[in-house]
Parts: structure tokens; sequence; C-alpha cells
């Protein structure tokens, strides 16, 4: 029971905290992709891969107490800072004990920017095509952020390396 | 001629009860309703198991799909045509990607989604590029043009005008199967002024915005959103017949990988038990399919798999009760360990619920958001954010009401053997124990 709340929860537990909605969908995402068995379905929207199911559990969990969700101001923009409270701690203490950790691959997903994110994620959803077409896709779809090669470049060297960490 | 701009010698219409008629002039798009892929829409009900609740909701894809088509059809060939910031070369792609946006459903889409780990959506796109009639049809247009319609529905066509027609925070897939919902279910919410929506809509840069004059009309629709978000989607009756399928789905897997003989074989579900399935193996299956083997397995021996097909079929339903997830958490697993006490196996009849379960969405303003807000288009050309301007959005949508249900089968509590502690778990679930 509530599996898939605590799956969240421990994920959030894991990294640390994660700061930016954007950050945590394609973090999860990203995870998902690579055999995590978190449930919520995605599809592509403005940043790339989103999940509706995702933003609501994340709004259930505060509403549960088990999250904190602090507004930042940066000046130009706002960002939601999400960390674990001890309630939550000790939900996840309950339900998440027999869940997987990941930490590195939390620890190495949470060091990156909401853009490189946006990227790596944009470029696994185009996954089913080849790695020309997947570019090509994220020019087209992306064009206004200018993704330099060097930074495509980067965001696969990434993938492989979280590939190589065997997740479950 | 070419078939793209091929026209029927006569226009064929579709009476229906929202739209009142359902204009087909296009040669492809009348060859498309008739693809067996198509016509498969109109095995699979738009609202799953709300008939249950709402005894007229039996209305099927197929009706919002040809809804979701006429609504695009008067934006591009009406409100649109002629605007210098809207393409027209992409009056067929739109066309078709609205009739088609629906294709990959299978029965009960969302519980057998979730139970088989399927994405309804990866099934439309393999209808569209695979070897299909429907793609037959598209390739007759031009051998990319499938993959084009297929990237509209997916959200990652280059042209994103024609993306929000189809997919976004007001579009026709949404003003269709609010109105259609309403009306079959008979409900008196759910109903805006949509010919005025249209009016006012215009293509605009990257996104389709709404003149400020039509900001009344809305606010009307956001409201109806909200009301048969509340009142039909998650209607926890429904959900209530929604969780049993589930539960069903899962124990017809479970018996399947440990080797129960069962008196009905679950043939149709072998590959999707194993992940071995097939597009055809998808296609196979309609909601008729379903209940036949839901029918059969009444007298299955297993008397989970039995009795789970007998309160879907026959509507023997799970009570239910609220219940707070961040205190009551602990007394759940106290309830577990009763109910295997009272012989009851709580996998199968102890079931939670919430609202991030459901596959609705209500309006969702604001900073940093994923999804592109309604953007109104002011009389100087300023663009603003709706809920910016109207109070009355401003005070429904983006706020936080979550709901959680705790589903059981009250009878089983009720009779038998073991009664003390079944009077116990009773106790717990009806008088504020959880």
């Amino acid at each position: 029971m509530l599996q898939e709340h605590a799956r969240i929860v421990d994920f959030i537990a894991t990294a640390e905290g994660v700061t930016g909605r954007k950050k945590l969908q394609k973090m999860v995402y990203i995870m998902k992709k690579l055999n995590v068995p978190f449930k919520e379905k995605y599809e592509f929207h403005i940043y790339g891969p989103y999940s509706e199911e995702l933003t609501a559990r994340i709004e259930e969990l505060c509403d549960m107490g088990f999250l904190s969700e602090a507004l930042e101001d940066k000046g130009s923009y706002v960002q939601y800072k999400y960390a674990v409270t001890d309630e939550g701690m000790e939900f996840r203490n309950a339900v998440a004990a027999s869940i997987p950790k990941n930490p590195e691959a939390a620890a190495l997903l949470n060091a990156k920017s909401a853009r490189f994110l946006e990227l790596a994620s944009t470029l696994l959803y185009f996954g089913h095509l080849e790695r020309g077409e997947q570019i090509s896709k994220l020019h087209s779809v992306k064009g206004k952020l200018n993704f330099t090669e060097a930074e495509i470049e980067e965001a696969y060297r990434f993938l492989d390396e979280l590939e190589q960490l065997k997740l479950s | 001629m070419s078939y793209a701009t091929q026209k029927l010698a006569e226009e064929k219409v579709f009476k229906d009860p929202v739209h009142r008629y359902i204009h087909v002039r296009d040669q492809v798009i009348w060859d498309l309703v008739n693809s067996k892929e198509f016509q498969r829409l109109r095995r699979i009900k738009q609202l799953g198991t709300s008939y249950l609740v709402f005894h007229g909701a039996e209305h099927s894809r197929f009706n919002h799909s040809l809804g979701v088509y006429e609504i695009v059809r008067r934006i591009s060939d009406d409100v649109f045509h002629g605007r210098p910031e809207w393409d027209e070369s992409e009056r067929l792609t739109v066309l078709c990607a609205a009739l088609l946006h629906d294709l990959g459903h299978g029965p009960f889409s969302h519980s057998f989604e979730k139970v088989f780990n399927v994405d309804h959506e990866e099934f439309t796109r393999a209808i569209l590029t695979g070897d299909t009639e429907v793609n037959s049809i598209l390739r007759k247009v031009s051998a990319d043009f499938p993959a084009h319609v297929a990237e509209v529905i997916a959200k990652t066509y280059s042209n994103k005008q024609v993306v929000s027609l189809i997919s976004s925070q007001i579009d026709a897939d949404r003003m269709d199967y609010l109105q259609r919902d309403a009306y079959y279910t008979g409900v008196s919410y759910g109903h805006f002024d949509m010919e005025r929506i249209l009016r006012v809509m215009r293509p605009l840069d990257d996104q389709v915005v709404i003149k400020s004059s039509g900001m009344h009309a809305v606010e009307d629709y956001i409201m109806s959103r909200y009301q048969m978000y509340w009142q039909v989607y998650f209607h926890p009756v429904a959900r209530s017949a929604e969780v049993i399928l589930r539960k069903i789905l899962q124990r017809a897997k479970e018996l399947s990988e440990s080797g129960y003989e069962f008196q009905q074989p679950p043939t149709h579900f072998l590959a999707f038990f194993d992940r071995s399935f097939t597009l055809a193996d998808y296609l196979a299956l309609d909601e008729g399919v379903l209940m036949t083997y839901f029918q059969l397995w009444i007298n299955e021996r297993d008397p989970i798999l039995a009795d789970l097909c007998d309160r879907f079929v026959n509507r023997r339903l799970f009570q239910y009760v609220d219940f707070d997830p961040g205190t009551d958490y602990k007394k759940l697993g106290e309830l577990s360990a009763l109910f295997k006490k009272a012989g009851i196996d709580p996998e199968y009849y102890l079931i939670d619920d919430s609202t991030s379960d459901l596959p609705y969405d209500f309006y969702r303003p604001g900073e940093e958001e994923e999804r592109l807000p309604i953007q109104l288009l002011m009389p100087n050309g300023d663009i603003k954010e709706l809920s910016r301007l109207s109070q009355i959005v401003d005070a429904i949508s983006g706020k936080r009401r979550t709901d959680y249900k705790l589903y059981f089968p009250a009878e089983l509590l009720i009779d038998g053997k073991k009664k003390a502690i079944k009077q116990q778990i009773l106790e717990m679930l009806r008088e504020g124990g959880i």
C-alpha cells in the first residue's frame, strides 16, 4: 500500500532534496527509463517528458506532510525546493524499506542543471530512433535552447555512465 | 487530383448529439473512419467503468474521436482559414491527428495500462507507423505523412500551433469530452459556450491564444472542467469498479504465473502476462472480449478471481471510507494483518486509491509549470495568463485538493466465521479508527 508514494519519498530522501519541479520531473523520468520501476506515466510537454501523475503525487505527499515545498525567489524566476520531512522519513522507514536505493545515480542526476536534464531526458524520449534522428528531433523540438554538439555529447556520456550503474 | 486533396462526390454527415452533425468531405478522412483500427474504437467506452454509476455513459472512443475531428475541422476551415499566422498546408495533418489521437487506447485503458505496464500512446504510434490499414491510408498521402501525424499526437511536431489544437489546456480533445461526457452521464454541469471559444481562438507565434473578449466563455469552460473532474471523473463508486477491474487483471496474471489451470484459459492475455505481445495481440482486445472472460471466470475454481468477476459483472462493488494517509498509514498495516487473520486477502480486498491514480487533471496556471497555460490576447497585443485576469479561474485553479479512499468488501466483513476479528475491522473502518 502507498508503494508509489513511498518510492517518490525514498528517491527524494536518497537525493537529499531536489530543487526545481522541472529538475525533479526529469530526474524521475531518467531513472524510470533506466529501469527503476516508477509507475508515473510521462508525455512530452514544453520542457520535454513530463508526468501529470508525478505532479499530482508530489502534491499529495506535500498534503500528507511527508514532503516540504519551499518557494525560492531567484530574481527573474522562482523555484520550488522539495525535501523529506521528519514524518516523511518515518513513513519511508515504515513503507519503503524494501525499495532498492540508487544513491550514486540520484547524486549524479542532482548535480546536473535542469537544462542539462531536459536535454538528456529529451534524447531518451527519442530513444526509439537512430542517434542521428534523435539529435535532429532534439533540434526540431528544442530549437530555441540551442544545445551545442558538446552538450549533446556530454548528455550521451552521462546517460552511458548512468546505464553502467545497472539501476533497479 | 492527389489523394491528399481528393474530395468525396457528396459530403458525408454523421448525426451527433453534441455537435449535431459531423461533416466529412475529404476522401482520406472517410477512408480512415472505415479502417478496422478506427472501427475498433466503437468497442471501447470513453468513460471506462463510469457506466456503472451513470447508466447513460456507454459512449465510445469512436464518438469522441469523430467529435474532436469535427471541432478541429471547424477551427481549421472556418476560424483559422485565411489568417496569415496559420499554415494552411497543415490542414490534413491536423484533421488526421484529431481523428486518430485516441487510436491506441485499449479496453478499460487506464486499468489495463497500469496492470500490464503498457502505454496507449506507444500503441497509437505503432498503429500509425506499423503494418495496419490506417498506415496504408496515410502512406497514400506521402511516405512521411504517418510519422507527421504520429508526431502531432505525441506533441513532438515542429508546428506547435498544430499540437496545441489537439493537446493543450484548451484543446479540441477536452472541449469534446467535457461536453460529450456531460451529455451521456446526464449531469447538468460540463456545458460551456464552445461556439464562442472557437470564434475567439487565434493562432499566434508558437501557440493558440484566446482574444480577451472571450474570457468569460473560457471561465465557463474551466468551471465545467472543475465540476466534471470532481463530480464525474473522480466519482468514488466508479473508482470502486476500477479498483475491482484492476484486481481481476492482477489476479488472472498471478494465477497464470503460478501455473493455475484455468477452466477458461486467459488466451488473449498470455502475451501481456509475459510481455511478448505484438500490435496484433493488442488490437485483438476490446471491452467485449474482456467482459466475456469476466463472465466466464465467474465460474472459475479460484475463489478470488470468481468473486472479483462476479462483483464487476453484477455490480457488487466495494464500499469505501475516506482516509488520511499522512496519519493513517500505520493503521493500514494493522488493518492488513487483521484482514489476513479473518481469512480475507488484503492484496485483493483492501485497496487504497488517490487522485494521482486517475487519468484526469485540472487547470494549473502559474510559474515553473511544464504545460503552457491559457493565454489571453489583449486589445493592445499583449499576452496575459488567464488566472491573472480572471478572479473565478484564480479562485479554483492550481489549488491543491486531494482525495484518498480505502476500498473493501463490506458484506464479507459481516457474514461468516471469525466474527470477532471482522467486528474489530469494521470498527476500525467505520468508527474513526482509520
